[in-house]
């Protein structure tokens, strides 16, 4: 096509190098969407089918898994419009930024892990039948026969299957320090060691399948606490690349230029489009809006803005179209500064003791000092140095850390994926377990509590006529107000108004004329002579009357007043701090029975208010989503955002809610008291488990079927008992 | 007791096409989405024939 319309001759006899171009253009692309709505099979197909549907779409694969949906399509296919298809099927749908996900596309230590699990497990099935043989009474020859098989089983596998201990006890040990992996790798290396003499020597006792079961074990457990973490970094990764970083950069002509936001400098003319958050500081060259700087103030007023008006990163621009010039850019902004404010206030942290750190503080020199003190008495006195060997390497066989190694992981797993399910995203390792101690939630009003969105509060002040003409101003327009205002009037049955010549005047409101000359305006109290109020509000000018306010609330979010009353009922204090004006505040707070709240709260008020709590002995859980709560996250014992937040808060914050309802904060904290009890069940049960058999390895009686029951034994039930957690009650909403 | 000259090779070698069948699986990623796999087999769409 565009061959023909060419004015040189040449390009039409030479159409090589564009459809090289073409071609080039042509080539598909990855398209990756999140759509959190998906959790069926019939989801799934919908999903697949509407977006296979599409033209250019050449195929579309959902993972229920990751909630994501992965589209191979043609050069020409838009994102945008793909989000509109998922729409219209009632799927809501946000764009990944490809490039940010790269990571966890190629799960490679994943991968490898789960490979050296199999390979021990089927080793340990083959020893294990093998020894059975043995245990059940075969002799002599026999048995020695099955041990060498057994040996020649064992060898490699350990070598492949138990690297990961000997390397993490290896660079512990380098570093002068003592971990789990420690006596794992001691008791593996001196179980292979010692049967592989007693094997040569036609001993009775070899304890492959202890080595090989021992390896098993511990890897299903290591594997379990990687999925955890694996599960929630990629979920982070999506939420970092749900923001797809780009600006609109001015040329010296004139000419808009879309770039990634890492690419602008200091003193680049940067456009920013009605709705568009500013990804840098900058003063304000030309155009007049309203800036909304919820996210950085908590304040839900939007602000008018004029040129030379200095402006900071974060702020959303609400009406006209603003030409700043950058005043700095990346690590600069001030956006950038808070994130380090955060990172001090994150090192100020108590630095957490997890449960499974004190475990293996006690455990690891326990087992050391007990194994060389069996082996000193019994080497001093029997003079019998196999023996003494043999049973220092029992004593460390049977107190094997199995039942350690899972008691922590697999009931993190098994409540990480539960909170999952209810849309909650565990970042931090020992977040549950902080959790667990929470007895006051700091809650952040504007996007926390509320959903930032305004609803119309006095729309039964308002005859239908006025009503009819607000609703007709007000469509078309960005503003949160206006559409607020049309939002609620779509629905109703209102005289028709026809406009003429109605525009938006940026900055100050919308005006109009009605077909009987009449002059019609929707605005600010300012600009149309209004009376200033204390919340939010809009004024409506009709011909010479005096303007009359619509009033607006921030409506609370879904599940808000259940989730207070949850924490209420679990005995859990709930304070409100906000950066709002009193009004507003007083409201939700009276709305959701909160009794303790503060309005025009500051930031550092906030993580003051915090410290206090924390410093009279009350372990805080905040949760908010602006930057101005970056700092009380970080300062809190434990905190949460909401995935609409900020990227500095949640980063600051250990769990994300990734859906809209606040009801899984009341189920979370819960849930984690639970979760903490099972860990520390779970190290009675190893503790038992020892106490039991250790005596028995000491005085020299242990058998190698006494420790692979012991082993299998402990560990089962200790996941076992992890399970019962993950157990959803019949009823219960998942 | 000659019997286990032979019992033995198979039982290691059932074990081992075992082992292989898993790395295959793994190889070729049908771990990548088990909620979606479990999900999926409800879903009558591909039933005739395999998607393409």
């Amino acid at each position: 096509m565009a061959g023909q319309i060419s004015a040189c001759p040449a390009c039409i006899a030479a159409p090589s190098a564009e459809d090289i171009a073409a071609r080039a253009a042509q080539q598909d692309h990855n398209i990756a969407l999140s759509v959190p709505g998906i959790h069926c099979a019939a989801c799934i197909a919908t999903v697949e089918r509407a977006l296979e549907r599409t033209p250019g779409v050449k195929s579309a694969r959902v993972n229920l898994t990751l909630k994501r949906a992965t589209i191979d399509a043609e050069a020409n296919v838009q994102t945008d419009q793909l989000i509109d298809v998922l729409a219209k099927t009632g799927y809501e749908a946000h764009e990944l930024d490809s490039s940010q996900l790269a990571a966890t596309q190629t799960d490679k230590a994943g991968r490898d892990l789960l490979m050296r699990l199999a390979v021990a497990g089927f080793a340990m099935m083959n020893v294990m039948l093998l020894s059975i043989a043995v245990w059940s009474g075969a002799d002599g020859a026999t048995r020695d026969m099955f041990h060498w098989i057994s040996a020649f089983i064992t060898l490699p596998v350990i070598a492949f299957s138990a690297q990961p201990f000997f390397r993490n006890a290896f660079t512990a040990l380098r570093a002068g320090r003592l971990n789990m992996d420690v006596p794992i790798s001691l008791a593996i290396l001196l179980a292979v060691g010692t049967s592989l003499y007693e094997t040569w020597a036609s001993g009775h006792h070899a304890y492959f399948d202890a080595a090989v079961s021992l390896t098993f074990f511990l890897l299903a457990g290591r594997y379990l606490d990687y999925r955890t973490r694996a599960i929630a970094r990629s979920a982070a990764e999506e939420l970092a690349a749900l923001e797809v970083p780009r600006a609109i950069r001015l040329g010296k002509d004139g000419s808009e230029e879309v770039v990634p936001v890492a690419q602008l400098a200091v003193g680049d003319i940067i456009r920013i489009k009605p709705g568009g958050r500013l990804p840098i500081d900058g003063q304000l060259i030309t155009g007049t809006s309203e800036l909304d700087l919820s996210l950085l103030t908590g304040e839900t007023l939007p602000v008018p803005v004029e040129p030379g008006a200095q402006l900071n990163a974060g702020a959303v621009n609400l009406t006209g179209v603003l030409d700043l010039r950058a005043t700095a850019v990346g690590r600069d902004t001030s956006l950038h500064r808070l994130a380090q404010l955060v990172a001090v206030a994150e090192s100020g942290r108590a630095q957490y003791n997890s449960l499974a750190d004190q475990a293996a503080a006690l455990y690891a020199p326990g087992v050391h000092i007990l194994s060389a003190l069996a082996f000193a008495f019994w080497w001093i006195w029997s003079q019998d140095l196999r023996m003494a060997i043999n049973i220092a390497a029992a004593v460390l066989i049977i107190t094997c850390p199995c039942a350690l190694g899972l008691a922590v992981p697999a009931v993190t797993t098994a409540a990480s994926g539960r909170l999952f399910k209810k849309g909650m995203l565990i970042k931090n390792a020992t977040a549950l377990e902080r959790l667990a101690r929470v007895d006051t939630v700091v809650f952040d009003k504007t996007g926390t509590l509320t959903t930032g969105q305004l609803q119309l509060d006095n729309k039964s002040d308002f005859a239908p006529e006025a009503l009819a003409i607000a609703r007709a101003l007000a469509n078309g327009s960005a503003h949160p107000l206006a559409q607020a205002i049309w939002r609620q009037t779509q629905a109703d049955d209102l005289p028709q108004v026809t406009l003429v010549d109605a525009r938006e005047i940026p900055g100050h409101g919308i005006e109009g004329q009605l077909s009987n000359g009449c002059r019609v305006a929707l605005g600010r109290a300012d600009w149309l002579g209004g009376v200033p109020q204390a919340r939010t509000a809009t004024w409506l000018k009709i011909g010479g009357a005096p303007a009359q306010p619509f009033t607006f609330i921030d409506s609370p979010r879904d599940g808000a007043a259940a989730a207070v009353a949850a924490l209420h009922a679990a005995n859990i204090q709930v304070h409100l701090l906000s950066g709002d004006a009193e009004a507003p505040v007083a409201d939700l707070a009276k709305m959701l029975g909160i009794t303790q709240w503060r309005a025009g709260v500051l930031p550092e008020e906030k993580s003051a208010h915090i410290q206090h709590l924390r410093d009279a002995g009350a372990h805080v859980l905040m949760v908010g989503d602006g930057l101005n709560d970056t700092v009380a996250l970080a300062a809190a014992d434990v905190s949460i955002s909401p995935a609409s937040a900020l990227d500095a808060a949640r980063v600051a914050s250990d769990i994300v809610l990734l859906g809209a309802d606040l009801r899984p904060i009341a189920d979370a904290v819960l849930l984690a008291r639970k979760a903490t009890k099972r860990i520390r069940e779970n190290f009675q049960i190893a503790t038992v488990y020892n106490v039991i058999a250790v005596p028995i390895a000491i005085v020299g009686l242990a058998t190698p079927l006494m420790a692979a029951l012991a082993m299998s034994a402990s560990s089962i039930t200790v996941s076992l008992n992890a399970l019962r957690l993950g157990r959803v009650k019949a009823g219960e909403p998942q | 007791m000659n019997i286990l000259a032979y019992l033995i090779p198979i039982s290691l070698i059932l074990g081992g096409i075992g082992l292989a069948g898993f790395v295959y699986t793994l190889k070729s990623r049908q771990y990548e989405d088990p909620d979606g796999d479990a999900e999926r087999i409800l879903s009558g769409r591909w039933d005739n024939h395999p998607k393409p």
